[in-house]
């Protein structure tokens, strides 16, 4: 275990670095660059200079990549002061620094991921086992129907809808905004409340339909047939040795959702205008500013890198076929 | 044209005294396709003590047969008629809880493939305790003691160690053994064995089944042996059933059934057979087209288009009227016994020989 952690540690610090360089070369292959964008329409060759070495654009590419990387690890020292580890830079278009934004926006983005993985588990994969348990009712009927036509439906088109009705129309809620929990609890539950089910809802019917079918494959396995054939109890069977093979799949999805999330929930984030690590990603696309974009990528890479490695111990711990070496 | 369906729906090749009795048991399932009839009309008996062999092909109910008597059919998806009676308990009807309290203590099945028949999830020694500690209220302790016991008898070798590991750390042969020593945790009365040797090499399965047979005389089992391994069953069985379609062609005991077989289609089983001294220029001589589609089984006799001796039974009596089956030492086939016996002795055992 404690062997399997160090050398996928080794592996994801690796895989980081590799996605940083594909990053920012990528970037840097692109046509455009942010100094003749900020230079404006008028703009002198003098003053783009100026603007490139601000930016530390005039530096050779290896170079600038050099300083990146070693500013996550080492700090690095800007005009406008140091900037401690780990530095991802100063943004070409605020001038903040891409760390600190980030973590005033990784909040919201916390917010919204553990507040939809909760209710996608519990709700989600619930209804779908009681709707594999209940199979062929009009419990299961119900769920899967309603899984159905909900999972078609796309954030940008329930939300809005959601909106309409909880805020704009009735009143019952605010617009939908961050509160950090510590100040307020009750204003950040009432501010996220309406995003999170949301987007919840959408993901937990695909858990639903996920969890009811996987569930179902299990009670068909023959394993679960002998555990019959020794006189054990439907719900003794359906809970201890068909539900323990129908999480594989679960968790595997489980993971990549949550890392997708953790690096940004673009559409929620846009579509009920909260500040996240989603919208911070458009926003360093849209300006072309290379230190932002670096760091919201390396930033989701690192969760998605965290979670395959806990997903991996979750299989070991789920499936005894499974080694961790 | 009249049918003769009806004479199997009367009860009764022996008396109230056997202790499993199945008569005339129906199993169906409705698919998309239509109503498939797994089981059309079985009836048998098992006593005390003894090895029932059912043997035939794929398909034709076997496995049905013993997954119903557990009562582990889909509900959902079959319908079951006719009557079971395990000393003296009827099981079509019994109750859900019922039948719990029967599975793995009264009765017991050990399956045909033991990689997928062990669940993946939990130990070895788990699996064992569980039913032994549902049905006899055992503790964890005590559980733990007979199953190793059970795992010592079924010669699994550590069985202390061996406890606590889980199936895919066994050999194929070892978690065929510890199957075995699951279902006989509770000393099953009665023991269904789903072609318990299939999967195994011939040398493990002569192990396995003198260890089947060991645990029969010590715990006067009775055991219902499916397969569709005839040498196995002549070192096995007491008495032989041979399945058709759904329904048995043939009855009677081992020696009987495979010294003088009376029905065409054991007679092709048995040709099909390959031997160790034949002769290896001689072609083995297979059952000529495939089994029946049970969705739309043949009129009359089910194994008329495949029956080379049709021609010998006057008029259309094969496609026309299902043949009964007697009581007691019987086949199910439109032929006179004087047929039989002579078509037997001239084409058949020459074959066999």
């Amino acid at each position: 275990m404690f062997q399997f952690i160090i050398r996928r540690t080794v592996g994801a610090l690796v895989t980081l670095f590799l996605i940083g360089a594909a990053t920012f070369f990528l970037f840097v292959a692109a046509p455009s660059d942010y100094a003749s964008l900020a230079c404006g329409k008028d703009c002198s060759p003098a003053r783009l200079e100026d603007i490139r070495q601000a930016l530390g654009l005039n530096l050779p590419i290896h170079q600038q990549f050099w300083d990146f990387m070693s500013g996550i690890v080492m700090g690095r020292d800007y005009p406008t002061g140091h900037c401690s580890a780990p530095c991802l830079g100063q943004s070409f278009y605020s001038g903040d620094m891409v760390w600190s934004t980030i973590m005033d926006r990784f909040p919201t983005t916390l917010t919204l991921t553990a507040g939809g993985a909760v209710v996608f588990v519990i709700v989600g994969v619930g209804a779908g086992m009681i709707a594999a348990y209940r199979r062929g009712t009009l419990i299961d009927k119900v769920a899967t129907g309603v899984s159905m036509v909900l999972s078609s439906f796309q954030i940008y088109v329930l939300g809005p809808i959601v909106l309409l009705i909880f805020v704009y129309s009735t009143g019952w809620m605010d617009n939908p905004a961050y509160h950090p929990i510590t100040e307020d609890p009750w204003t950040w539950f009432t501010g996220m409340l309406l995003p999170v089910l949301v987007m919840a809802t959408i993901f937990t019917a695909q858990y639903t339909r996920m969890a009811r079918s996987s569930m179902i494959e299990q009670l068909a396995e023959e394993h679960v047939r002998t555990a019959r054939a020794k006189g054990m109890s439907n719900k003794y069977v359906f809970f201890r040795y068909a539900w323990r093979g129908s999480m594989i799949p679960i968790v595997t999805v489980l993971g990549i959702d949550i890392s997708a999330m953790l690096g940004g929930a673009v559409v929620t984030e846009i579509t009920f205008s909260l500040q996240g690590i989603g919208r911070l990603a458009v926003d360093g696309a849209v300006h072309k500013d290379l230190p932002l974009t670096m760091g919201v990528m390396l930033f989701g890479a690192f969760f998605i890198l965290i979670v395959n490695i806990l997903t991996d111990i979750a299989y070991a711990y789920i499936d005894p076929r499974v080694r961790l070496s | 044209m009249t049918t003769l369906t009806k004479t199997e729906d009367a009860p009764a090749p022996t008396g109230p005294e056997s202790f499993l009795s199945v008569r005339d048991l129906k199993v169906q399932f409705s698919t998309e396709d239509g109503i498939v009839k797994a089981v059309d009309g079985l009836s048998f008996d098992v006593e005390r003590g003894k090895t029932l062999g059912i043997v035939g092909e794929s398909g034709s109910g076997k496995s049905v047969t013993n997954l119903t008597i557990l009562g582990l059919h889909n509900p959902r998806s079959s319908s079951v008629d006719g009557e079971i009676v395990l000393d003296g308990k009827e099981l079509v009807t019994a109750t859900e809880r019922e039948l719990e309290q029967l599975r793995g203590n009264k009765m017991a099945m050990i399956f045909q493939d033991p990689l997928t028949a062990l669940s993946p999830f939990y130990t070895v020694g788990r699996q064992l305790s569980e039913p032994f500690m549902k049905h006899r209220g055992a503790s964890k302790k005590d559980a733990r003691d007979r199953a190793i016991q059970l795992l010592e008898k079924v010669g699994i070798p550590q069985p202390k160690a061996r406890f606590d590991d889980y199936p895919h750390q066994f050999s194929g042969g070892m978690r065929q053994r510890a199957m075995i020593a699951m279902a006989l945790m509770c000393d099953p009365e009665l023991l269904i064995a789903d072609e318990p040797t299939t999967a195994l090499d011939v040398t493990v399965q002569a192990q396995i089944l003198d260890l089947l047979k060991d645990l029969q005389q010590e715990f006067g089992s009775a055991i219902i042996f499916i397969t569709h391994d005839l040498g196995v069953i002549s070192n096995m069985a007491d008495d032989l059933l041979v399945m058709y379609a759904g329904r048995a062609v043939e009855r009677g005991s081992v020696r009987e059934v495979l010294g003088a077989p009376k029905h065409p289609y054991t007679w092709g089983l048995l040709s099909s057979m390959p031997r160790l001294d034949g002769d290896i220029n001689e072609a083995l001589e297979p059952i000529p087209g495939s089994p029946p589609s049970l969705l739309n089984p043949p009129t009359g006799c089910p194994f008329h288009p495949r029956c080379a001796f049709k021609d010998e039974v006057p008029g259309t009596l094969c496609t026309d009227s299902r043949p009964p089956l007697g009581e007691g030492r019987a086949s199910a086939c439109h032929l006179t016994a004087e047929q039989k016996q002579s078509i037997f002795i001239d084409k058949i055992q020459p074959r066999l020989r």
